[in-house]
């Protein structure tokens, strides 16, 4: 026998061992940049100070790429101990087929009916009335990221709402600076989509096309003016030519172009360039306009499994992640809003602490993510990448949403 | 007597086909029920499907058609064909004509011809992510080849095909040939090679010129090595995927996807398991059409002849 051979076998039984031991819970997530991974590192460290083991199970890459992965390992009978997922509609299949853990005594156990603020949350935890999953953190897509330095250039004060934005893009372009930096994905064009037309459309229109799904609504006047701002701003950021989130956050910091409209998520590309929100930069919620966030973000399912053991510690999980120690190590990492509103945010950034009153004050929507099932999402990406980077109308744009909107699901 | 048992020994002498070389096929075995189970049963496994309303998970709830009159409404999809169609030809014709070019002009026994061989086999050694994100940069406006020229001196000069709708599909093409056409030039290569030397003499005898040469006698004689090439880069073109990801991800919005992007999109991240197998049919359909009358005209000729 040789001796990599023997080494192996060696280290194999060892791991059996250890396994056998203590609660060994693999759990997978996309959080793969700094910032997250330094989140997630407190879930693991205070997961491992209760005596278990936090085998992290992190896949590169976003969710895109990371969820057909953990999807085809649940479906495949090699289901991981916990997992991430955006919350809504992504695993609602797989409850339908049994394949995740009832989490509704550890709910009752932990009050968290009572806890989780907004409840919209757990509504998004819940089918039939059973709870499935465990809300991490909000993440909202309503914001437009504002450069000092680019309005300073031009001699322009720096603007406190969208209107002001557009108004004084002109003088900005004139100065030789891009108004606002967009990347060319369509993702990211539909983020900019649904915070202009909430901006604009006003947040009856908004809810009755993205919650009730009412397509005369999207084919109104409200819409009809949404999509013509939408056109406006498609011209305003043309000369943007670069692909990813991160790097237009970039032009924006560096003062290249004026402002960006992204999830808060961008915050930390500011933070890591060491920029003062107020001083270097400004975030506007709801682009200054409707101080309304929607409430997207993650959450951790637990797939159902065999040994009692494990569906134990499972539980103990998912007690622990929404603890409020963790709740807010986590979130203070992470740049995100916590889950429930009793806890003490006081060393969030300012940013953050505007998110936090927003919440407070009960300004919150439904995400994409809990409206639309991913099927339908892909569609109005599809749809927005189209209109934003090609001269169709604004009109013909709007009849498309609207019978995307008519089919929606 | 010697009539009723004239059959038995001939039987016996003469087995039936099926048990000829039966180690052989014995031995083929589990490649046959790989293709039989593998490929023809997932394909028809994929085929009915298609005509489902499976989401996430296959699910057995006849939609009919639906899928497919979704699939020819959709724009992104129309676009992806399209988009197939132009880099599809431009990349036939392109690797053919270079590729054969390039072999010809090292079979005439130029110097260092090694060398070249390797320079230009050399990306085809790359993977299509490698060569996506090479070419991404290459053709990036800001750090590749458009700031190199505008140092030169000469500030007007503008490549940027990756950033524009209308030539982003060009500038994969680009990438696509730099990696492919490596391979179909040593294809050709060794077809000339394979060329007897007497041609080239009664051609020098009968005072034929070197290029009307090639192109009269040369490349009929190339025939098999055509269709080779032919067929590598065909199926090259269908699955292209990788390369588009790596360069452009699809943008700027719609304007360089791809049917084998829109199949994995709506499978994996829609979460539509229908509509992604009603487009990898249809991927199927085009491949069938283009190749039964190719396969009858290259297989059935040579039996009838």
């Amino acid at each position: 026998m040789s001796t990599t051979l023997k080494s192996l076998l060696v280290g194999t039984a060892l791991t059996t061992a250890s396994a056998a031991s203590a609660v060994e819970l693999e759990v997978t997530h996309w959080w793969t940049s700094g910032g997250e991974a330094a989140a997630v590192s407190e879930f693991a460290a205070a997961w491992n100070a209760t005596g278990n083991t936090w085998v992290d199970g992190a896949i590169a890459g976003s969710g895109g790429t990371a969820r057909p992965i953990i999807i085809s390992r649940i479906l495949g009978g090699d289901p991981m101990a916990a997992t991430q997922l955006n919350h809504g509609r992504q695993a609602q299949e797989l409850i339908e087929a049994g394949l995740l853990l009832d989490l509704t005594d550890v709910a009752e156990a932990g009050g968290w009916t009572d806890i989780v603020n907004p409840s919209s949350l757990l509504d998004a935890c819940t089918l039939d009335g059973k709870i499935y999953c465990v809300p991490i953190n909000i993440h909202s897509a309503q914001w437009i990221w504002l450069s000092h330095a680019a309005y300073e250039n031009a001699g322009l004060e720096v603007p406190s709402d969208w209107n002001e934005f557009v108004a004084t893009a002109g003088d900005l372009n004139a100065a030789g600076t891009l108004p606002l930096a967009m990347g060319q994905q369509g993702w990211q064009q539909s983020i900019a989509f649904g915070a202009i037309t909430l901006a604009v459309a006003g947040l009856d229109a908004w809810k009755a096309v993205n919650v009730d799904k009412d397509a005369d609504a999207a084919r109104g006047p409200e819409y009809t003016a949404a999509f013509e701002a939408v056109a406006a701003a498609r011209s305003l950021a043309s000369e943007s030519a670069v692909q990813d989130w991160n790097l237009a956050t970039n032009m924006v910091i560096t003062g290249q172009a004026g402002a960006q409209i992204m999830g808060d998520w961008a915050q930390g590309e500011f933070a890591v360039a060491g920029q003062v929100e107020g001083e270097d930069y400004s975030c506007l919620p709801g682009l200054g306009l409707n101080a309304v966030l929607d409430t997207g973000g993650d959450a951790f399912y637990f797939p159902v499994n065999d040994d009692p053991e494990i569906t134990a510690a499972q539980k103990e999980l998912a007690a622990l992640l929404i603890s409020p120690e963790a709740q807010v190590s986590f979130n203070l990492a992470k740049g995100s809003l916590p889950v429930r509103g009793d806890i003490d945010m006081s060393a969030a950034n300012g940013c953050m602490q505007k998110g936090l009153e927003i919440l407070a004050s009960g300004g919150v929507l439904p995400s994409a993510d809990i409206s639309f099932s991913a099927d339908t999402q892909t569609q109005i990406e599809d749809l927005m990448a189209q209109f934003w980077t090609s001269d169709m109308s604004a009109a013909d744009a709007q009849a498309d949403y609207a019978d995307l909107i008519e089919k929606a699901d | 007597m010697t009539v009723v048992s004239d059959p038995r020994p001939r039987s016996a002498k003469r087995p039936s086909r099926l048990f000829k070389n039966w180690m052989a096929k014995i031995a083929s075995l589990p490649m046959i029920l790989t293709a039989l189970v593998v490929f023809l049963g997932g394909t028809a496994w994929t085929v009915t499907y298609s005509f489902t309303g499976s989401r996430m998970l296959p699910r057995a709830k006849w939609v009919g058609l639906d899928q497919y009159e979704r699939l020819w409404d959709t724009d992104r999809w129309i676009i992806s064909i399209k988009n197939l169609a132009i880099y599809g030809s431009c990349s036939m014709i392109l690797t053919l004509v270079l590729g054969f070019s390039l072999a010809a002009c090292l079979d005439r026994k130029i110097r260092f011809e090694s060398a070249f061989r390797t320079i230009f086999l050399y990306p085809f050694a790359l993977s299509f992510v490698v060569t996506g994100l090479a070419w991404q940069w290459i053709l990036n406006p800001d750090f590749g080849l458009q700031s190199v020229v505008r140092s030169w001196g000469w500030e007007s000069f503008a490549f940027n095909p990756l950033n524009d709708p209308n030539t982003v599909i060009f500038g994969l093409l680009i990438a696509g040939l730099w990696q492919g056409t490596g391979l179909i030039m040593c294809i050709m290569l060794a077809g000339l090679r394979g060329i007897d030397e007497d041609i080239w003499k009664a051609a020098r005898v009968d005072g034929i010129g070197t290029v009307k040469t090639y192109v009269v006698v040369i490349i009929p004689m190339m025939r098999p090595v055509f269709i080779t090439a032919l067929v590598m880069i065909a199926s090259g073109i269908i699955k292209l995927y990788d390369l588009v990801v790596a360069q452009t991800g699809g943008g700027p919005g719609l304007a360089s996807e791809v049917p084998a992007k829109y199949v994995i999109e709506y499978m994996f991240r829609a979460q539509n398991l229908g509509q992604g197998f009603a487009a990898s049919t249809m991927m199927l359909c085009s491949v069938v059409i283009i190749l039964i009358p190719w396969a009858y005209l290259e297989f059935g000729g040579r039996k009838r002849g």
